[in-house]
């Protein structure tokens, strides 16, 4: 299982790394799902295989079609991605990398003060996941609930359309 | 199961899955030919069939282009992931009460999960062919599979509240007592729909339409790379097929007097015509009506299928 979980997280580092670097924008977008699938893949091995599920549905299987969908439209060519060459010039990720840089080495340092690592897996099945949401965070269910509504009614309000009016005849019989 | 038997039902089942699916070739023609009233192909071979042979030979055959304004990458990428994410998908389907690949305790959500990756070959194709009519297509498709992917999950719940389990040996041994056929009727049928939209098959195959869109997102398509979306679309009706029997005729369940994987493998048949008489006599609907639909019936209608069930559920 250990083989497994660095394969999958050598990936999802790679491909992340990936995302970040690629100027094409379309090569980013695969490289980040192929990051969310082997997420998808470290949770499934840590216990967790409703997450995985659930993070390949709607990140890698709902949203970043979403996303897809919309540069899809946008239509960016060749011309953008000579763009983005001039704007990531090495002086704009120098110093935010030598920030995350010191993250990482703080991370580390974490890491090898915790001298016992976790081992005994408990597997969590999709019904005890659904226990814990519906009885004690039944709240936090329920406030995402409205805020998904108000979503939807803003979209909705945003999308609308008025009646289209086809011929000049049925202007006046319209309204 | 030793190891021996383990990879005798992954080599099985990979083998029954890819000789279906070049069979499908031949028996959607033949059934299609015998609705319109005509023979079909029957000159290779006996009943002609040899033609998926020669089909098959032609394909690996033809030239392999690529367009020179396509992203290469991207391009050669697309076709593998929609035979990828069907194949992926057999892995849960109970053949028989010890033939599956994985029992996996979230085999439904991996079902869903496989579907819903499937989207981006047609949207990655189309893309990657830079050419308009592709691009309308795959932008048709995702906007149609994405859609579709919401009533189809939401029918399936139906199945999983009434058997309590998200693990498809589990819920086939839970249909004993009855199928869910009965209960779940409505759940059925939006799944059937939904099934259909997400294979793309006719009616609802407007991300192709070929009386539009030349051929919608494998416009550019030739060669095998046009074969795996072709093989790919004959595998999705296998698996819808087998999800529909496994989730609402019993799967593997039967009278004794045949053998489980026959049962399974005859009502699965049933569903491979039904798909097929469904392109000999239905039109194509209108891309706007095809949302519509979704939305204003299909969607409500799954709600509804799923709360009364529920409530059902809870009172008895």
């Amino acid at each position: 299982m250990n083989i497994a979980f660095y394969i999958a997280a050598a990936i999802s580092i790679f491909s992340t790394v990936m995302v970040i670097t690629r100027f094409n924008i379309m090569h980013a977008l695969l490289y980040l799902i192929v990051s969310l699938l082997s997420v998808a893949v470290i949770f499934y091995l840590y216990g967790a295989p409703f997450m995985a599920a659930l993070e390949v549905i709607i990140y890698a299987g709902a949203i970043m079609v979403l996303i897809i969908f919309f540069v899809m439209m946008l239509n960016l060519g060749p011309e953008t991605t000579r763009n983005e060459k001039q704007w990531l010039k090495p002086g704009m990720w120098m110093l935010p990398a030598l920030l995350c840089l010191i993250l990482l080495i703080e991370l580390a340092y974490l890491i090898a003060q915790n001298k016992a690592p976790a081992t005994g897996i408990t597997p969590v099945a999709p019904k005890e996941v659904g226990r814990s949401l519906f009885g004690p965070y039944i709240l936090a269910v329920e406030l995402s609930a409205m805020l998904l509504m108000a979503g939807i009614v803003g979209a909705y309000h945003l999308g609308r359309q008025k009646k289209k009016i086809l011929h000049r005849f049925f202007e006046s019989n319209a309204s | 199961m030793s190891t021996g038997q383990y990879w005798l039902v992954i080599g099985g089942v990979l083998f029954v899955i890819l000789n279906t699916a070049a069979g499908l070739i031949w028996l959607e023609r033949r059934a299609l030919a015998l609705w319109q009233d005509r023979y079909g192909p029957n000159r290779a071979g006996p009943f002609g069939l040899f033609i998926v042979l020669a089909d098959t030979i032609k394909l690996f055959f033809k030239e392999d282009w690529i367009p020179p304004f396509a992203d290469k990458i991207v391009f050669v990428f697309a076709p593998a992931v929609v035979v990828a994410s069907v194949l992926m998908s057999f892995t849960i389907i109970p053949f028989a009460p010890n033939v599956m690949v994985a029992d996996l305790n979230i085999g439904l959500l991996f079902f869903l999960a496989m579907s819903s990756m499937g989207v981006y070959s047609i949207v990655l194709g189309g893309w990657a062919s830079n050419n308009k009519y592709a691009l309308l297509g795959a932008m048709r498709g995702a906007s149609q599979m994405i859609s579709y992917e919401v009533f189809m999950g939401l029918s399936l719940m139906g199945v999983v509240v009434l058997s309590g389990t998200f693990n498809l040996r589990e819920i086939v041994e839970a249909q004993r007592g009855g199928w869910y056929i009965l209960p779940q009727l409505i759940g059925f049928f939006i799944f059937l729909v939904a099934g259909i939209a997400e294979t793309h098959r006719l009616p609802f195959d407007i991300p192709e339409a070929e009386s539009e869109l030349v051929a919608g997102f494998h416009s550019e398509y030739s060669g095998m790379k046009f074969g795996m979306f072709f093989i790919g679309e004959y595998m999705g009706i296998t698996l819808i097929s087998s999800m529909v029997v496994t989730l609402y005729f019993g799967g593997w369940l039967g009278p004794a007097f045949l053998p489980p994987v026959i049962w399974f493998v005859l009502k699965t048949f049933v569903f491979i015509m039904l798909f097929i008489l469904l392109r000999a006599s239905m039109p194509r609907p209108r891309y706007d009506q095809l949302m519509e639909y979704g939305w204003k019936i299909l969607f409500p209608l799954s709600l509804l299928n799923l709360m009364v069930t529920a409530a059902i559920k809870l009172l008895l």
